[in-house]
């Protein structure tokens, strides 16, 4: 069940991830985007984490890809317009790709074959208790350093978008 | 009876998505469609730390998982203000019309 599972939101993901890059449409990409953010929060809560889930469907899908939609809407951006590329790099870079994700699969199944299957409910370390405890204790300085950035991302987010810049 | 899930099962996906994002970022022109895959590569890291996460019994994946997505937001606003601000002064979102610093 766990296997299917894993395997049904792994094929959604990177299909959704596929169509994101192949699509014209900024939109299009964005609903695609927002179709690998919940199928990774499946994922997640695979692994047991309960908390970074709903973290990632609230923040990822709810947030940032409001922010994306809104600035699409907003730039008013329509269909990219097609190109016409060079094909022969294709040739070379597509079998080189095919090779390169097969030897790291192999590599990664010997490393790591024989490790513990993930099963729901196997590892229950990640809900909001514990993290949240390793956060304010262990990982006190990190979290203060966050927010410094989050402070200057928004002050530079603000003085970029004024309107006499 | 399929095969059980591993560590290396969630390795390979997050490699999978990884090279998506990195194609989208090489080989799209739309600004707004080379952000999203930023978006994506950052989501592969992520997968990364949880499975790792699990595979150690260690919390400290997933606390960094929670940086990593904080980052994420910051680099959103950020880059999409410049994009807002590119837009007002050239209008166009298209990364092979903005030449000013080409060679």
């Amino acid at each position: 069940m766990d296997s299917l599972f894993f395997l049904a939101f792994a094929a959604i993901a990177v299909a959704c991830g596929i169509n994101l890059v192949i699509q014209t449409h900024p939109i299009t990409s964005a609903l695609s985007l927002i179709g690998v953010m919940g199928s990774l929060a499946v994922l997640y809560l695979l692994l047991g984490a309960e908390f970074i889930a709903m973290v990632q469907l609230v923040v990822y899908a709810g947030a940032i890809m409001v922010l994306f939609v809104f600035v699409i809407m907003l730039l008013n951006a329509g269909a990219e317009k097609r190109v016409a590329r060079p094909w022969k790099p294709y040739l070379v870079g597509a079998p080189l790709l095919v090779i390169f994700v097969g030897v790291a699969s192999c590599i990664l199944h010997d490393m790591l074959g024989d490790s513990d299957p993930v099963i729901f409910g196997s590892f229950t370390q990640g809900g909001a208790r514990e993290i949240g405890r390793s956060l304010f204790t262990e990982y006190l300085l990190p979290f203060e350093v966050t927010s410094v950035l989050i402070l200057i991302a928004i002050l530079g987010a603000m003085v970029l978008a004024r309107k006499e810049f | 009876m399929l095969h059980p899930v591993g560590t290396g099962h969630y390795l390979v996906l997050s490699l999978a998505l990884l090279l998506v994002g990195i194609l989208g970022v090489l080989t799209r022109r739309n600004l707004v469609i080379v952000l999203m895959s930023v978006e994506l590569i950052l989501n592969a890291v992520n997968i990364n730390l949880i499975a790792f996460s699990k595979h150690t019994g260690n919390l400290a994946g997933q606390v960094f998982a929670i940086f990593v997505i904080t980052l994420a937001v910051a680099e959103a606003a950020v880059g999409l203000g410049l994009l807002i601000a590119l837009f007002r002064n050239r209008e166009t979102t298209s990364a092979d019309e903005v030449n000013l610093l080409r060679w």
